[in-house]
């Protein structure tokens, strides 16, 4: 990476950074960052909570980043947020892009970095979804003995608002449904229900949104019929070992990735408007949630 | 006309061609057949090959829940719509042991968890017969009235089964690929009739001609004047040859017999009328020499005046002639003892030589005799001279006259041949009756008298007429003692030598 021409800045910044990696790879054997040669590398864990198989989107943004930090970055998507939350378990990872769920469900593991801003607010909701020929169903009281699509068993908009939204109808989430099966993506669940493997999904309402611009004859075969009040959004989490300068490093370049050209040409790709930093109490709905099924 | 009264000539083509039509729809049905059952065969391999492959990985998705893992495999193989091959399947889903749809291709029509049965369509029938057979075997399944193929795959591991995987095919896909196949089959088919059946017809129309000729010879038979059917009709030695021999052997017996026939009624016609005017010529001629001696009475007596003298000889030659008439039909058979010889000929000739002479007529003799013949001379002269007198009479100017005289053992033969236009046939049949002439001026009585005399010496006349010629041949019996003399005397000469051996 030492062959890109960086501004002054930053220059100043990647020494500070490759200063302070290399008082943690000392210091500490349980190290985050780890590191090859003299580059340093930082993970970040990608989940399905924004569409992450764009893969032309993610080297763009990789490079962004790689050029911002001057260190190697590695993205490291999986299919289900469990794999992330494992990774996180196991230190393999820095930064991880997570759904409030099991941001929360990790609260003892991570701490917050930035949420994103979309349509100006650090807000997204749940969705509920059915087939766009289905002209009947008004709510999710329509749907029961339906075949669901749940997204994650550890997605906020995709498992946990679903079987909320079914509980607070009196009804037991385990019987409500003929079948439910999980997806491991907001966009299956769209394509789910979309076949008619599902009757109905609930999912992210970002997702949603993206999809209705990137594919959106694939949006077009289903009807929202329902939503939920609004959720932070799915927050950029830290891993707790992570040091004060690193944090404060990526928390910098990703707020003002909206403040030049190439961060807004991503930014716009992802749908975002930008970041912001975040409180805790943006989750405040989902904890409730939880709380009713006994998992906080 | 029923069909099986037609003639061979149409028959015999008309089976051949229905033979070979029905042959060619036969063969190319039965292939045709074969075709579909091997695309149908080719269809069933092809789909358990696949649902081998998916029921492998489909089992551990299934057996751990992840329906949306199982929806995404039995898509993969889907293609475009656009590009829809033959052996691509309508549809791929798998049924639990209760037969209730686990997932599906085609989710909208079949729900997850569906009952088989209740689905529709070919369903019920096709729940059925999953219901029946045996769990751990593949098949395939197709029911009446539908248009699809469904081959039934076990979704089964050591001894765990989950349930049947399904593939679905529509026919409406490989129907097309079947028809454009039956298609070049129906070429093929067209091409090998355009070569067969044109064929067939030549060589049926070849069988048949000799036989159609045959058959109109054969009714021609009973008319005794069959038809000449030439060896060219039918050159070889099989049976029909064998046929066309016997046939050509008996319409020359037939037509031999028929010219037999004619000739004895002619001569008995001939004699008829002989007999008939010998009468009359006699009961003429007995009052006719009253009459001429009465007027030759009356002439001596020379009484008669001028007019009376001109009547009586009017009367007289009136009657001369009707004496020369009568007598020219009283051919009898005065015997005379001379044997004809060859001066005869000569004597001939130079009493004809001034009627020759006159028309400028070649007349040539071809004499081969010996010195004398046991004949009686003057009937053999006047039969020359009548010959002869006739042939110059219908020779042209210039034209040539042959007279050819010759034995055998038993017999006198004579020629008489004259160029000249033939006489047409209505003269030709009653040629030798009286009062028949094809000439102006002729009175008719010339070759009847020949014809008398030739039948008073037992022999034969026949007119011939050909290659410009006409040529009358008289054939006279020779004296049997003669000829049996020789005979016995030979005989002596044998019986001799065979007894001195």
């Amino acid at each position: 990476m030492g062959s890109i021409e960086l501004p002054n800045g930053n220059r100043q910044r990647r020494r500070l950074l490759q200063a302070g990696a290399a008082a943690i790879a000392l210091g500490s054997a349980g190290a985050l960052a780890s590191t090859v040669g003299a580059q340093r590398i930082i993970r970040i864990g990608l989940t399905p909570a924004f569409v992450h198989d764009r893969h032309a989107l993610m080297a763009e943004w990789r490079r962004y980043l790689e050029a911002k930090l001057g260190v190697t970055i590695e993205f490291h998507p999986r299919n289900s947020y469990r794999e992330t939350m494992d990774l996180l378990h196991q230190s393999r990872l820095e930064f991880a892009w997570l759904c409030d769920y099991p941001f929360l469900y990790l609260k003892d593991l991570v701490r917050l970095l930035v949420v994103p801003v979309n349509k100006g607010r650090p807000y997204y909701r749940a969705y509920l979804l059915v087939h766009a020929d289905n002209a009947k169903a008004q709510g999710m009281a329509d749907l029961k003995g339906a075949a669901f699509a749940y997204s994650d068993p550890y997605s906020n908009t995709g498992y946990l608002v679903p079987r909320y939204w079914v509980r607070q109808l009196g009804e037991n989430p385990q019987t409500f449904f003929r079948k439910t099966f999980f997806t491991f993506s907001h966009r299956k669940a769209v394509e789910a229900v979309a076949s008619g493997m599902a009757e109905g999904a609930s999912m992210d309402s970002y997702v949603w949104d993206t999809l209705t611009r990137i594919k959106p004859e694939l949006t077009a075969r289903t009807r929202i019929i329902g939503a939920s009040p609004e959720y932070g959004f799915p927050p950029f989490a830290a891993h707790r070992s992570v040091s004060a300068e690193d944090f404060a490093t990526m928390q910098r370049v990703l707020l003002d990735m909206s403040n030049d050209v190439a961060g807004r040409r991503i930014l716009e790709q992802l749908n975002l408007d930008g970041f912001t930093v975040g409180e805790l109490r943006l989750y405040a709905g989902v904890v409730d949630m939880m709380r009713a099924f006994g998992e906080y | 006309m029923r069909f099986f009264d037609l003639s061979l000539r149409h028959k015999i083509p008309l089976w051949g061609s229905s033979l070979i039509v029905a042959a060619t729809l036969a063969v190319s049905g039965a292939l045709m057949l074969r075709a579909f059952d091997d695309l149908k065969h080719d269809l069933v391999i092809s789909s358990e090959s696949l649902g081998f492959t998916l029921a492998k990985t489909l089992f551990t998705t299934l057996l751990h829940d992840d329906i949306w893992r199982a929806y995404e495999l039995i898509r993969a193989p889907f293609h475009d719509e656009g590009s829809r091959q033959a052996m691509d399947p309508a549809a791929i889903f798998v049924v639990d042991r209760n037969l209730r749809v686990l997932v599906s291709s085609q989710p909208l029509a079949m729900p997850i968890l569906a009952d088989l049965a209740s689905l529709g369509e070919d369903f019920p029938e096709l729940a059925e017969a999953l219901r029946i057979k045996n769990p751990e075997a593949t098949g395939a399944h197709e029911f009446p009235g539908s248009d699809r193929l469904h081959v039934s795959i076990p979704l089964a591991e050591e001894g765990e089964h989950l349930g049947t995987l399904v593939i679905t095919h529509s026919k409406d896909v490989f129907l097309p690929r079947f028809f454009g196949f039956a298609l070049g089959a129906a070429g093929t088919c067209a091409l090998v009739l355009a070569i067969l059946l044109p064929l067939n017809w030549y060589w049926g129309r070849r069988m048949t001609e000799p036989l159609v000729q045959l058959a109109h010879g054969m009714s021609e038979i009973v008319t005794g004047a069959p038809e000449e059917l030439g060896p060219e009709l039918y050159a070889y030695h099989d049976e029909l040859g064998e046929l066309f021999t016997a046939y050509r052997r008996a319409a020359a017996e037939i037509r031999e017999k028929t010219a037999l026939e004619k000739e004895v009624m002619q001569s008995e016609r001939l004699a008829a009328v002989g007999r008939l005017a010998a009468g009359i010529a006699h009961e003429v001629n007995n009052p006719l020499g009253g009459m001429l001696m009465a007027i030759d009475t009356l002439k001596q007596r020379g009484t008669m005046d001028a007019a009376t003298a001109r009547t009586v000889a009017l009367l007289e030659r009136g009657l001369q002639q009707i004496t020369e008439t009568v007598g020219a039909l009283l051919v009898q058979a005065r015997v005379q003892a001379r044997d004809l010889g060859r001066q005869d000929f000569e004597d001939v000739r130079t009493l004809i030589e001034p009627q020759v002479a006159k028309k400028l007529i070649h007349l040539e003799f071809e004499i081969d005799l010996p010195e004398s013949l046991p004949l009686p001379a003057s009937f053999v002269r006047q039969v020359l001279i009548n010959l002869l007198l006739n042939a110059i009479a219908a020779t042209p100017q210039e034209g040539r006259i042959r007279v050819m005289a010759s034995r055998t053992s038993d017999e006198f033969s004579l020629v008489v041949a004259n160029e000249g236009e033939p006489p047409p046939q209505e003269i030709l049949a009653h040629l030798f009756e009286p009062f028949v002439s094809g000439r102006e001026g002729g009175h008719g009585l010339g070759l009847w008298v020949t014809y008398q005399t030739v039948k008073q010496l037992n022999g034969s006349i026949a007119v011939e007429c050909r290659d410009g010629e006409i040529r009358f041949v008289v054939s006279l019996p020779l004296p049997p003692d003669d000829a049996a003399a020789a005979k016995v005397s030979l005989g002596e000469t044998a019986l001799k030598q065979g007894n001195a051996a």
